[in-house]
């Protein structure tokens, strides 16, 4: 009785037990999770160029070294994240090296603010500040999420994630006590990235989709909770070192309880997600390209090596 | 012969030892750290960013070490210094090459540091040796993995082969260079800084490589005979600078905006 089966799903979801791998699930919720964990595990790649970028200029030893190691945990959040999504992508039939094609064909999207420049030192700050930040929240809130594999997994990414601010909050105050090209550098990485990440948490509307992950218990807040808690955790401190918020519309509306701002442009921002056509979308996609691609030989050889190796 | 740890500080050899050191790990954690995000596998991507922060952190102890010395603050000495002041192996400024070069530069540089760091780790100088001591237990990761690269790709055969044959021509003529120091290693000797004379070195250099270079199908004799033909029993020539002047514009992309703190 397909029918009993899935309202005894809908019943342990209920009851707040987690559900792994191997266990039976509806193909909706198959797929609701793939597609989110999916595209997770390769904004968590395509997160790694506007950063990597700054590596090998980075200005100190120290800076060097740390920014070399939150890259790498970002491109290791996607290689575990691709795991997940392998799981769960084997009964359809789909493999890794079709997951990581995906990003080169378009199938798959990524976070619109990994298709944004990062021109200067002042934005590889504001992304481990800010961009980290936004994402500690949204991931956060899928902590308790319905499926086992993907909420242990979060666990860990979380706890990186916070080193990653406090990696970019660093650097932030460094340029935000320096000299006043440092600070006005910084104020203009920040005019740059403001609105990429109010529209990061997504538009305001409750979409079917998100609807039925908060049945399925896959999340449990909308995006506009989410962005109300990153204005109340932030604005304050973007304000405490001196910055302004590129939005004259901000404010705390103390009758509603609620953050009033200027809404992104949902259509454009939307637009550079799904047609990659953000000023750095095609670049990105190539660097993925070349690495994936390009480098196909040597995966290969690997599978050559191994048979040699075996005979 | 070993003299205590701070009267080595003093030495200027020494100073110049550190340096050498130090341009060499930062030059070469510098290209690794340029594949972030482009390797062949994203659980490559993490090993070789792993090795990179490992590069950059040993270039960071010599240069406190250079400091200790009187050297300068050592950021300065990582960043400030001009592509003609450099002490490094021409090989660690080399700009990538396909991941064939890649594994086979930092595998045949692994095998050199290694050996040179079991002769630190039994240096008179204290700091010297605790720090090799600790860098060691490191590199004996990095050349794992690093040997591992260069026999697979060797038995693959076809394609991969061929690239990696490519990657030990170029290699080839920088070697005897690697194998060297910058200042002269008889002067490291006596100072007992180094355990070992430099002719005893490249012996284990060869030995250590031999058995991965013949399972890689690679000619271990072309090594031999490339390093019995430029022995370099003093200082070795300075590495010709364009590489590292190359390296040094990019890396300074962001000091080079201005004087302040970052």
């Amino acid at each position: 009785m397909p029918e009993a089966r899935m309202e005894a799903f809908m019943a342990r979801i209920q009851r707040g037990e987690k559900v792994e791998a191997h266990d039976w699930m509806p193909e909706d919720y198959r797929l609701l999770l793939l597609r989110l964990i999916h595209m997770h595990a390769v904004s968590e790649i395509m997160g790694a160029y506007p950063e990597k970028e700054w590596v090998p200029k980075a200005p100190t030893l120290r800076r060097k070294m740390s920014l070399m190691a939150k890259v790498q945990d970002e491109i290791g959040h996607g290689q575990l994240l691709l795991r997940v999504a392998e799981d769960l992508a084997a009964p359809l039939g789909r493999n890794r090296i079709e997951l990581m094609d995906d990003v080169i064909t378009g199938r798959i999207k990524f976070h619109n603010v990994f298709h944004m420049e990062a021109p200067t030192w002042a934005d590889a700050g504001i992304i481990g500040w800010l961009v980290d930040g936004a994402a500690i929240i949204t991931q956060t809130a899928l902590l308790d999420c319905s499926y086992a594999p993907y909420a242990r997994v979060l666990k860990r990414i979380c706890a990186e994630e916070s080193f990653h601010m406090q990696h970019g909050e660093s650097i932030i105050l460094s340029l935000a006590e320096g000299e006043s090209w440092q600070r006005e550098m910084l104020q203009d990485a920040l005019n740059r990235w403001w609105e990429a990440i109010m529209f990061f948490f997504g538009p305001p509307i409750v979409t079917d989709a998100a609807r039925r992950m908060m049945e399925y218990r896959i999340r449990s807040r909308t995006n506009e909770e989410l962005r109300q808690k990153f204005l109340t955790r932030y604005v304050p401190r973007i304000r405490s070192i001196g910055l302004e918020i590129p939005d004259s519309a901000i404010r705390f509306d103390e009758d509603a309880g609620l953050w009033r701002y200027t809404e992104p442009d949902w259509e454009r921002w939307s637009r550079v997600v799904r047609d990659n056509t953000g000023p750095k979308s095609q670049e990105r996609v190539a660097l993925r390209r070349m690495a994936h691609q390009d480098q196909a030989w040597v995966r290969e050889a690997l599978v050559r090596a191994r048979t040699a190796a075996a005979i | 012969m070993a003299r205590e740890g701070d009267m080595q500080a003093l030495d200027p050899i020494i100073g110049e030892l550190a340096l050498q050191l130090g341009d060499e790990e930062l030059f070469l954690g510098h290209r690794d750290s340029e594949w972030l995000g482009l390797a062949p596998e994203v659980e490559e991507d993490v090993a070789f960013a792993s090795m990179a922060q490992d590069e950059v952190r040993h270039a960071a102890f010599w240069y406190e070490l250079a400091e200790a010395s009187g050297f300068g603050q050592a950021d300065a000495l990582a960043f400030d210094r001009a592509a003609t002041e450099r002490r490094h192996a021409a090989l660690c400024a080399r700009p990538n090459g396909d991941w064939a070069h890649t594994v086979l530069r930092h595998y045949v540089y692994d095998a050199w540091d290694a050996v040179r760091l079991a002769a630190l780790a039994e240096s008179g100088g204290a700091l010297w040796a605790q720090g090799a001591r600790r860098m060691l237990r490191e590199e004996h990761y990095h050349h794992l993995h690093m040997e591992k690269w260069v026999v697979d790709l060797g038995r693959a055969g076809g394609e991969a082969a061929a690239r990696l044959r490519a990657a030990f021509e170029a290699l080839l003529p920088d070697l005897p260079d690697l194998a060297a120091f910058a200042v002269d290693p008889k002067a490291l000797v006596d100072l007992g800084i180094l355990s070992r004379p430099l002719a005893e070195l490249r012996r284990a250099f060869v030995a250590r490589m031999a058995p991965t270079l013949t399972k890689a199908g690679l000619p271990v004799q072309d090594v031999e005979a490339i390093l019995l033909a430029h022995p370099r029993e003093g200082a070795r020539p300075v590495a010709h600078h364009e590489d590292a002047a190359a390296l040094l514009a990019t890396m300074n992309g962001v000091r080079s905006l201005g004087a302040a703190v970052w």
